[in-house]
């Protein structure tokens, strides 16, 4: 085995593998309180990618050139105007059928996650839309010949994402709306006779779950450059696996997931087959499924008779 | 937000308004108003205006109808509709002269491809064959209450099963169709067997995997699959007549030269349209029977209480496969047909997941688990689209919205559903 | 209740040994034991949350017990309830085929489905009928074991297919009779008022023939009259139809009236057992049910 390979894959599926990571938690949370695949998840993740690209163009229009200035605002208005997103959706399309049978709200999530797609496509083009490299650089590690690099944006890439989810956690240990939020998954009915308005728990756990993917929407397009309007698809459908893999509802259990799920695939496909990589993952998920439904960290689930 | 207790009403509802018109306008602004363009990007800002605007007026005029008594009467009447169940009970002999309309449906059904355009009889097929999957898909998800999300591997392997195996192994269309069928099932049943276990939503990611595995492995097994370039299947025949200008298999004649006619591309198409025709009425049958057979009834008390059906000794897992493999093998039927009408030619892009949303679509529409509406919706979204060219774009979007749309007016569709009625002789 | 050292009367029908069911770390259930008698009246009665409901659980396979068995005794054919569900592989299986043969079998083909094929049927504290189906519907779904379920003869809806479900209606339309709801047959489960819909149930539940019914909390909702009318039933359904009948219920009245034998239960441990008159006077379920200074029951 060559070690260099291997490093560099390691890398990769690092930062992979916290993208799925933050995806992941949108799926989580949103599964954790209402019990719901929020299919349109990974088509808000694509949003952000053009929101990025977009936001990038109009300050790099502007003159603006300073990398650190151009990432940190382009974070700020993609996580505000995703969130957005996050929470017009729940609103519409999930809000009104909190009390319908078990398929409508699942049914409901896939026209968005359609709409989305479709109306992306129409406003912008089908073609793959891409933006420039604003933090060029890279560590090197190894010889002249045999040698894997980090690039700066991996680590900021990397660095980004655990912050992310180490404040998240706070916000969900710590603070009193976490406290509601875990109170509402525990047991909604309870939580709203005790004075929490579920309803707006709801809409915090979609705007939390929407800016987490704007942040890897934004974290995504700077590292690799192109995207286009389906990559909310494959994406979502990963990370909803690192999500089901850590064990659904569980917030370390979704970044444990998605690195394992990234080193995974970028190990499969530096040294099996690159063709493949996403048959390997999604064989995973079923594979999960079957054998441990729970994931690495969830807790079994007892049935209600 | 701005409003003071104290506001008139309209003022109220304008303020309201407004701020749901400005969010709007802050949700459509940058994918609809900035249009990127390499690295930079051209601005359309009428677009995302336009946008915002028809939501401000469409929110005010709702605010506005929500302050007149006949306003509120609609509105009211909207909530009552929606909270329905929409289920009845037959009251005996309601349905008498049913067979009448029936039999007229039937041979209109029979006669209508001889007066078709070969275009139209290609549209024709394809609304069938969207009629079969409809009714495969139905039995899954309006029935059973399994959320299947990849229903378009089934039918991908009924097309594939054709094409690859007149490939390699001379396999003819009417063989074709058994095999697929069961080959179909048979792959329902080896990934429903595990994952029918597992409870309720997870199906429908592993199943939207599932999908996406058999379209993958379809597009990068070039060697076998012939990969993204697709597979050609055999020309139909029937008694060993071809419907081509000359016979493509050794042993086989030509329709026309058979019969003594003149060549007409058409003929080929009137023989599939008759054969799905045929085969799209036997299901609908195969289907409506099942519904009151003990088979489809246990379906449906699986879809309304899963732990009641356990506490009655029935095994929900064989009867969710039962399910599961029927709607497959209809899957695989219709994938047979699909590779006929493309002119035996098949390829990856024909099923991807958005093949599988627009299954779904039909049966949403349809108004999940009934017939009826599953054949009234296939034939609706295949043939709509087709008349209203012009929109192709926005198909999709049309679809997206019209499911959601669906779901929050009417979760159980347009139609009610019907219930046997009993004597003590027997359903009557 | 020490160990099931006592000696055993004629066959019980329902022998439960060392119950035992843990969730996470919560003891719900720590070594119940106790027998139903075959055509008896049994009462399962205790404050709330000592774990009624979790042994009705796992005696119909909607649990799998931690440990202890099962047993279920009809006529000398004994069937283990808890192997039925499928259980976990052992060691042991490993080295020996026909036992992991059997457990395998167990695990693909096994489930809650089973118990009731043994002969256990059970109604639900908050009623699980069919609601969008008719009631005639939910009690020929019942039937499902039964019937006829052919494909292709029921496509060609053959003569077999037709006895089949003549006899499938012959024995709903009886049923419905002995709960009184003949009048309902064709109305949705759904709409029947609630008192119809605990009779249902019970109906549905007889409707798969079994030889022991669980009924859990039948009597939550009813008013005097209709209680009365239950008890009439549940003895009837003992008499007239041979069957043995294991209940939960809070109302004193109702158990005290039609129990032959009576369970106690508190914090997952049988406390006491024996026939009414026992029961009312044992100091123990007093405490339980009315505390005493170190307890408190809710």
């Amino acid at each position: 085995m060559e070690f260099h390979i291997l490093g560099q894959q390691l890398v990769n599926g690092l930062a992979l593998g916290s993208i799925y990571g933050l995806i992941a938690v949108g799926y989580t949370m949103v599964y954790g309180i209402i019990g719901m695949i929020n299919f349109a998840h990974g088509d808000v993740y694509m949003i952000s990618a053009y929101i990025t690209a977009i936001c990038i163009a109009i300050l790099s229009f502007f003159g603006i050139s300073s990398a650190a200035f151009l990432i940190i605002i382009t974070l700020i208005v993609t996580i505000v105007i995703v969130s957005l997103y996050g929470w017009s959706i729940e609103r519409i399309a999930y809000k009104p059928l909190r009390n319908s049978p078990r398929l409508a709200p699942l049914i409901s999530a896939i026209g968005v996650s359609l709409v989305l797609q479709n109306y992306v496509q129409v406003s912008q083009g089908a073609k793959t839309q891409a933006v420039p490299t604003i933090l060029p650089g890279v560590f090197r590690f190894g010889t002249e010949t045999d040698f894997f690099q980090i690039t700066y944006i991996q680590v900021l890439l990397v660095v980004v994402s655990f912050a992310s989810m180490a404040l998240l956690t706070y916000i969900i240990q710590k603070t009193s709306l976490g406290r509601q939020c875990r109170a509402v998954q525990q047991d909604p009915k309870m939580a709203a006779i005790l004075g929490i308005n579920t309803d707006r728990i709801i809409s915090t756990v979609f705007i939390l779950g929407a800016a987490m993917a704007a942040i890897a929407g934004v974290l995504v397009t700077l590292n690799y450059g192109s995207f286009d309007f389906s990559v909310g698809f494959i994406t979502g459908v990963k990370a909803f696996t690192a999500a089901v893999l850590g064990g659904i509802g569980s917030l370390p259990g979704a970044m444990l997931g998605g690195i394992i799920l990234g080193m995974s695939e970028s190990l499969f496909s530096g040294f099996v087959n690159t063709d493949y990589k996403d048959v390997f993952a999604f064989s995973l998920l079923v594979l999960v499924l079957i054998f441990r439904p729970s994931g690495l960290l969830g807790k079994p689930l007892v049935e209600k008779v | 937000m701005f409003s003071k207790p104290n506001d008139p009403p309209m003022l109220t509802a304008f303020k309201d308004s407004s701020l749901v018109g400005m969010i709007a306008l802050l949700i459509f602004s940058p994918i609809s108003g900035i249009i990127l363009n390499g690295y930079g990007f051209n601005t359309h800002p009428q677009t995302p205006i336009m946008l915002a605007f028809i939501v401000f007026i469409g929110r005010f005029a709702y605010q506005l109808a929500a302050l007149t008594p006949w306003g509120q009467r609609l509105i009211q009447k909207f909530m009552l509709s929606k909270g329905k169940r929409g289920v009845y009970v037959a009251s005996p002999g309601d349905q008498r002269y049913l067979w009448i309309i029936l039999a007229i449906l039937f041979i209109a059904g029979l006669v209508l491809p001889f007066y078709l355009s070969k275009y139209y009889l290609t549209v024709a097929i394809l609304a069938l064959i969207y009629v079969l999957l409809g009714l495969g898909l139905n039995i899954v998800v309006g029935l059973a209450g399994l959320l299947d999300l990849g229903f378009v591997a089934f039918y991908a392997v009924g097309a594939y099963t054709f094409a690859l195996g007149s490939q390699y192994w001379g396999l003819g269309f009417w063989s074709a169709i058994p095999l697929a069928a069961a080959f179909a099932a048979l792959l329902g049943g080896i990934l429903g067997f595990p994952v029918l276990r597992m409870h309720g939503d997870y199906l429908a990611i592993v199943t939207l995997g599932f999908g996406e595995i058999i379209r993958l492995v379809l597009n990068n097994w070039m060697s076998f699959t012939g990969g993204p370039n697709g597979a050609k299947a055999a020309e139909p025949s029937l008694f060993g007549l071809e419907f081509t200008r000359t016979a493509k298999t050794d042993g086989h004649i030509p329709f026309h030269e058979f019969f003594g006619t003149t060549y007409s591309p058409n003929t080929k198409f009137i023989f599939i349209y008759l054969v799905v025709f045929l085969v799209a009425c036997l299901m609908i049958f195969f289907f409506s029977r099942l519904r009151t057979m003990p088979m489809g009834r246990a379906w449906e008390a699986l879809r309304e209480d899963e732990i009641a059906c356990r506490s009655l000794g029935m095994n929900h897992v064989t009867i969710k496969l039962s399910a599961f493999m029927m709607g497959a093998m209809t899957g695989g039927i219709g994938g047979v047909f699909f590779a006929a009408q493309q002119g035996g030619f098949v390829n990856p892009t024909s099923f991807t997941f958005f093949e599988s949303a627009l299954i779904l679509a039909i049966v949403v529409l349809g108004g999940m688990g009934s017939v009826v509406g599953v054949v009234v919706a296939a034939l609706v979204l295949t043939i709509l689209p087709e008349m209203l060219r012009d929109f192709a774009d926005y198909r999709v979007l049309i679809f997206g919205i019209l499911m959601v749309f669906m779901m929050l007016w009417k979760p159980r569709g347009f139609l009610p559903i019907r219930r046997p009625y009993f004597t003590k002789e027997g359903q009557a | 209740m020490s160990d099931v050292a006592s000696p055993t009367p004629p066959s019980p029908l329902l022998s439960v040994q060392g119950l035992t069911m843990r969730f996470g770390g919560i003891l719900a259930l720590n070594n119940v034991n106790f027998e139903v008698q075959k055509n008896s009246i049994t009462a399962l009665i205790g404050p709330n949350g000592a774990g009624k409901t979790t042994v009705f659980n796992c005696v119909t396979g909607f649990y799998k017990a931690t440990e202890g068995q099962v047993i279920l005794n009809d006529n000398g054919k004994t069937t283990n309830l808890r192997k039925v569900l499928g259980e976990k592989f052992q060691w042991s299986d490993y080295v020996n085929p026909p036992a992991f043969l059997e457990r395998l079998y167990y695990k693909t083909f096994g489930g809650s489905h089973r118990v009731n094929q043994a002969g256990v049927a059970r109604t639900f504290q908050n009623i699980r009928l069919f609601r969008e189906m008719t009631v005639m519907e939910n009690l020929l779904v019942a039937q499902h074991n039964h019937l006829d379920r052919n494909l292709i003869r029921g496509m060609l809806n053959t003569k077999h297919y037709r006895a089949s479900e003549k006899r499938a209606l012959e024995t709903a339309y009886y049923w419905l009779e002995v709960v009184n709801l003949t009048e309902d047959a064709n109305r949705l489960a759904g709409d029947l008022p609630y008192g119809n819909q605990r009779r249902l149930e019970i109906a549905r539940a007889m409707c798969t023939e079994p030889k022991l019914v669980c009924l859990d909390e039948p009597a939550a909702g009813l008013n005097p009259r209709e209680t009365v009318e239950l008890s009439t039933l549940i003895r009837h359904l003992r008499d007239k139809h041979n069957v043995t009948v294991l209940l939960i219920e809070h109302d004193m009245g109702l158990v005290m009236g039609i129990s032959e034998h009576i369970v106690v239960l508190d914090y997952g441990q049988v406390i006491a057992a024996g026939t009414p008159a026992e029961i009312e006077v044992n100091p123990k379920v007093l405490a339980a049910y009315l505390g005493t200074e170190e307890g408190d029951a809710s």
